[in-house]
């Protein structure tokens, strides 16, 4: 098969010339480059044809195996216990275990899906470069203030399962701005951008505390261990 | 190949597909821009996002999961009355009554826990890929309302089996509700159709989930896929450009 060639023209009435208006004081750079392409049809099709087959056996395997759970009928005057929500929600419920339900239940997951939502419009996540590619003590000492309040008020409340994990990405976060740290440690970990740091501790944060609620929560909201008491 | 020639030379074929099948450039792309579905792509994608590692397949793989809980949806509700005690019955009828009616339960429940991670995972890719700059902000707010109606559907689901887990667990979940100051209560008694979670809630819950949360998804969806096209095209790992812009510093907005 011959291959797809676009002609390229220099004759202005075939081709049209583009001209691009760039303003003094921006200096000029290449953002984007035509990328290689491929027809849709059928490269992208056909993997998308196999996403789809393997997605439909992979669930009905699962289904032939595994049953979906399901308890007696529901009644009003028998609470189980403990009675625990879906299992996305448990890191939630884990939180009412330790704040009052005005902030783990709505003061929280409103303020996670605002932080969430003006991602793309806050300047920091728009950064690419390490938080160690400029200049940075001063960055590191807002940031250390801010974990410093923020574990500060984790402690007054007794989370420690946010407060460790916190702790130690922090620590993680500032050993590039240690002088003894190896060069061969240092490096990667001083190519992370401040957005990177701050979208790991929330997902570390938010998967600790879920499988805390669906793995090491019994009666009572009481610690159990899944290996010997079983999983409520 | 006569008999192929003869199906899809004749007028009535060539009336619905307009191309030919002979595998030009010209006919892949019309293959792409003429059909309805299909037109959602592009005739023609970046060579690198094609691999693994530039996408996961996250958003085509949550888009399946949902396909495929729309289609097992449909089947479900051909065996369900959303009423007290009616609807706990039909999980037993389903168990021991409807041909392949574990099967069919499994596979929507299955689907609809994979889908809560698939689009959970959708998102963190994005993030990590920075595919969420400019121009693409808007649609990583379009994503985020898709992730809470995901969310929401799959709650609103949780009480259609009205076995003890699922009551307790809406009963947990609208208990924080009324935690909210002011609005609290009231939104709780809209959402339960009375005080406790009832024979209301279960019927409002029903139709959250099979009309309205769907609907509301397939909208935004449709929104969705729209905005990825108008924005430049899927976003993978930017890979080399994005080397080429830590060359270059700060990427300004």
């Amino acid at each position: 098969m011959k291959p797809y060639l676009l002609e390229r023209q220099s004759d202005a009435r075939v081709a049209p010339k583009r001209i691009a208006l760039i303003r003094s004081e921006t200096p000029a750079r290449l953002l984007d480059e035509r990328e290689e392409t491929a027809m849709t049809a059928p490269h992208l099709l056909v993997r998308e044809v196999i996403l789809v087959q393997v997605v439909v056996i992979a669930l009905a395997v699962l289904s032939l195996f595994f049953d979906a759970a399901l308890e007696e009928i529901a009644d009003p005057y028998r609470t189980p216990n403990p009675a625990k929500a879906a299992w996305y929600f448990l890191g939630l419920q884990e939180l009412l275990h330790y704040f009052p339900p005005v902030v783990a239940g709505v003061l929280l997951p409103v303020l996670v899906v605002i932080g969430i939502v003006v991602i793309p419009y806050v300047g920091v996540n728009l950064e690419v470069v390490g938080f160690y590619e400029r200049p940075w003590k001063r960055n590191l000492a807002i940031v250390a203030s801010v974990v410093g309040a923020v574990c500060a008020l984790l402690a007054a409340y007794h989370v420690w399962p946010v407060l460790v994990p916190t702790v130690i990405l922090f620590g993680l976060m500032a050993l590039p701005g240690v002088a003894f740290t190896p060069d061969r440690i240092r490096r990667p970990l001083a190519r992370v951008p401040l957005a990177d740091w701050i979208m790991t501790w929330f997902v570390t944060v938010a998967v600790i505390l879920t499988l805390i609620g669906i793995l090491f929560r019994g009666p009572g909201w009481t610690w159990t261990w899944p290996w010997r008491d079983g999983i409520y | 190949m006569d008999w192929v020639k003869a199906l899809t030379g004749n007028r009535v074929w060539r009336s619905i597909v307009r191309h030919g099948i002979r595998a030009t450039n010209r006919n892949r792309v019309m293959l792409v821009m003429e059909n309805v579905l299909l037109h959602l792509h592009p005739a023609k994608v970046r060579r690198r996002n094609l691999e693994l590692s530039s996408t996961y397949y996250l958003g085509g793989l949550s888009l399946t999961l949902f396909a495929v809980l729309v289609m097992t949806g449909l089947y479900l509700m051909l065996y369900y009355h959303p009423s007290v005690p009616q609807a706990y019955d039909d999980m037993k009828e389903l168990q021991f009554v409807v041909s392949n009616g574990v099967f069919l339960r499994n596979m929507h429940r299955w689907a609809a826990h994979a889908m809560v991670l698939a689009v959970f995972f959708h998102m963190l890719r994005v993030f990590y890929h920075r595919a969420y700059r400019p121009p693409r902000e808007f649609n990583w707010v379009v994503g985020v309302v898709l992730l809470i109606l995901t969310l929401l559907l799959s709650y609103t689901g949780y009480l259609l089996p009205w076995d003890q887990l699922s009551f307790w667990a809406v009963s947990v979940g609208t208990n924080m509700v009324k935690a909210t100051p002011v609005l609290g209560p009231k939104f709780r008694f809209l959402l339960l159709g009375g005080n406790i979670v009832g024979e209301n809630a279960l019927l409002r819950f029903y139709v959250l989930h099979c009309a309205l949360l769907p609907l509301a998804l397939v909208l935004g969806i449709a929104i969705h896929l729209w905005r990825v096209r108008k924005d430049g095209g899927v976003r993978g790992s930017a890979g080399r450009a994005r080397a080429a812009e830590r060359r270059n510093g700060r990427v300004q907005p």
